[in-house]
């Protein structure tokens, strides 16, 4: 147990201590949505504030990112330059290293949102009950779980050199086809059937329903496919852990 | 308390052991049957020139890669296992540690990993970092990068400790610190499995030396043993290997 908290609050440190990596990280979304929010701010998505719909993608957009390269990149880097296979000479729990990148990851996750409700709040007049702010919270820190998976599986399919800009390739087209930089409504037609099998599609719309936004899709099939993607992810991870071991433990 | 001189019981397993190791990757053969046994209160040199199979050794003896055929044991058991690895201390080649960490707090999160870690002070104390706790990883010279390395291998407080090629790159006055450090812990009765391409290095700290070359063992025994008639042990390896 102190071995997870300890793994945790250094893995925290590490990255603080690393603004170069972690200021772009957090900034990074909250900047789009500035720009954006300003832009429409007085417009409206059916019956919701554009300012306050923005929040909720550009904060699915912000914990995307805060994972993908949280974790994907940053542990794509470490087994490159030896540093886990240090940590595997020892008895750590493997899993230790893993929950403490979630941990880190969905730090940086919560950091973000919280910083997009004040500039919502303080400059785009959001409104939002604090019951449902919490709901919308909730919603996007946990999902922050699918797209970590997605960054293990990178980080052990990828080399320590190419996983940045495979995050990149992954991460960028991935957001704005499933509609978290411009409403998914607003796209082309067939943009919005891609967006079907796309993770953060169904991540938006499962934290856009929060604020009575999302296009009316069961919120069980959005959660299903969350799961499935999670699972998919993980599996792949694994099956890159197992070929890892398997090219020196074979 | 252990004692300073542990004699090795009939039934008890050693430190280490390969049994007819072979390694391939590919088309090459790392390891081509290596068999050795590493005694407790020994510290034995892993003799050999780059590519000779020396970090595959290391690496197989660790847990870290499976040998293609033959067994590796440690203290009788499997490598991979929680078990081994809670009494084996590795100090591997590592091209990047996290440069935003502390001395102190490296030491204090590989400490975590074990039941019966050393206190922090005896480990900054063995590893001669005094003075360097609160300063960043990145900030430390080559050298004081090693020691901090040596001080995560020996924090855990193990039984064996596997060093691979621990001095390479430091200057003379770093490499005889690490030595010093690498004596006092043979001094408590630990073994040491240490690879250098070093000839010197083996014939300072060894009480056995193996000479590994093309992933074969060519020549085995004290570092007097294995000069034999040649005036330095370079001369003597020079003369096997070529």
């Amino acid at each position: 147990m102190r071995t997870y908290l300890l793994e945790s609050k250094y893995e925290l440190f590490k990255a603080l201590r690393l603004p170069a990596y972690s200021l772009p990280t957090i900034l990074f979304p909250v900047v789009f949505y500035v720009f954006f929010g300003v832009m429409f701010g007085g417009r409206s998505v059916g019956s919701v504030k554009m300012a306050e719909y923005l929040i909720a993608t550009y904060g699915a957009f912000g914990v995307i990112g805060a994972s993908l390269f949280g974790f994907g990149v940053s542990v794509a880097i470490e087994r490159g330059q030896g540093w886990l296979e240090a940590k595997r000479t020892t008895p750590m729990p493997v899993s230790a290293y893993f929950f403490a990148k979630t941990v880190m990851a969905m730090t940086f996750s919560s950091a973000i949102i919280v910083l997009l409700f004040t500039m919502g709040t303080l400059f785009s007049g959001v409104q939002l009950a604090p019951m449902r702010a919490l709901a919308l919270f909730g919603v996007l820190v946990s999902g922050s779980i699918t797209f970590c998976a997605l960054g293990l599986c990178v980080a052990f399919i990828a080399g320590p050199n190419s996983a940045a800009p495979i995050v990149n390739l992954i991460y960028l087209p991935m957001a704005f086809l499933s509609g978290l930089w411009i409403p998914v409504q607003m796209l082309p037609k067939a943009v919005q059937k891609i967006a079907l099998w796309l993770p953060p599609y169904h991540y938006s719309q499962l934290a856009l329903k929060v604020i009575g936004a999302d296009r009316g899709g069961s919120a069980l099939v959005h959660v299903a496919a969350m799961v499935a993607f999670t699972v998919l992810f993980t599996a792949l991870a694994y099956i890159g852990y197992r070929r890892d071991e398997g090219k020196m433990y074979g | 308390m252990r004692s300073t001189a542990i004699p090795l019981h009939p039934n008890a397993q050693p430190p280490a052991q390969f049994r007819a190791i072979r390694k391939q990757f590919d088309a090459v053969d790392a390891l081509r049957g290596v068999d050795l046994t590493i005694r407790p209160g020994e510290l034995v040199a892993l003799l050999g020139a780059n590519g000779a199979g020396k970090t595959t050794a290391v690496r197989i003896l660790l847990g870290l890669i499976a040998p293609t055929s033959g067994e590796a044991r440690v203290f009788g058991g499997n490598p991979r296992d929680a078990a081994s690895r809670t009494r084996v201390g590795a100090m591997l080649q590592i091209a990047r540690v996290p440069e935003t960490l502390r001395v102190r707090e490296h030491i204090e999160l590989f400490s975590s990993y074990y039941p019966t870690p050393m206190p922090l002070a005896e480990v900054i104390e063995a590893a001669g970092l005094h003075g360097l706790e609160n300063r960043l990883y990145g900030q430390l010279s080559g050298g004081q990068q090693k020691r901090v390395l040596f001080a995560l291998a020996i924090c855990g407080n193990p039984d064996v400790l596997v060093l691979d090629e621990p001095t390479t790159g430091l200057d003379v006055e770093s490499r005889r610190a690490l030595w010093k450090q690498i004596r006092a812990f043979i001094a408590r009765g630990r073994s040491v499995l240490l690879t250098t391409h070093y000839l010197a290095e083996a014939e300072a700290l060894a009480d056995r030396v193996i000479v590994l070359h093309r992933g074969v063992i060519v020549a085995e025994g004290t570092p007097q043993q294995i000069k034999g008639d040649s005036a330095t042990l370079e001369d003597a390896f020079i003369e096997m290997v070529s």
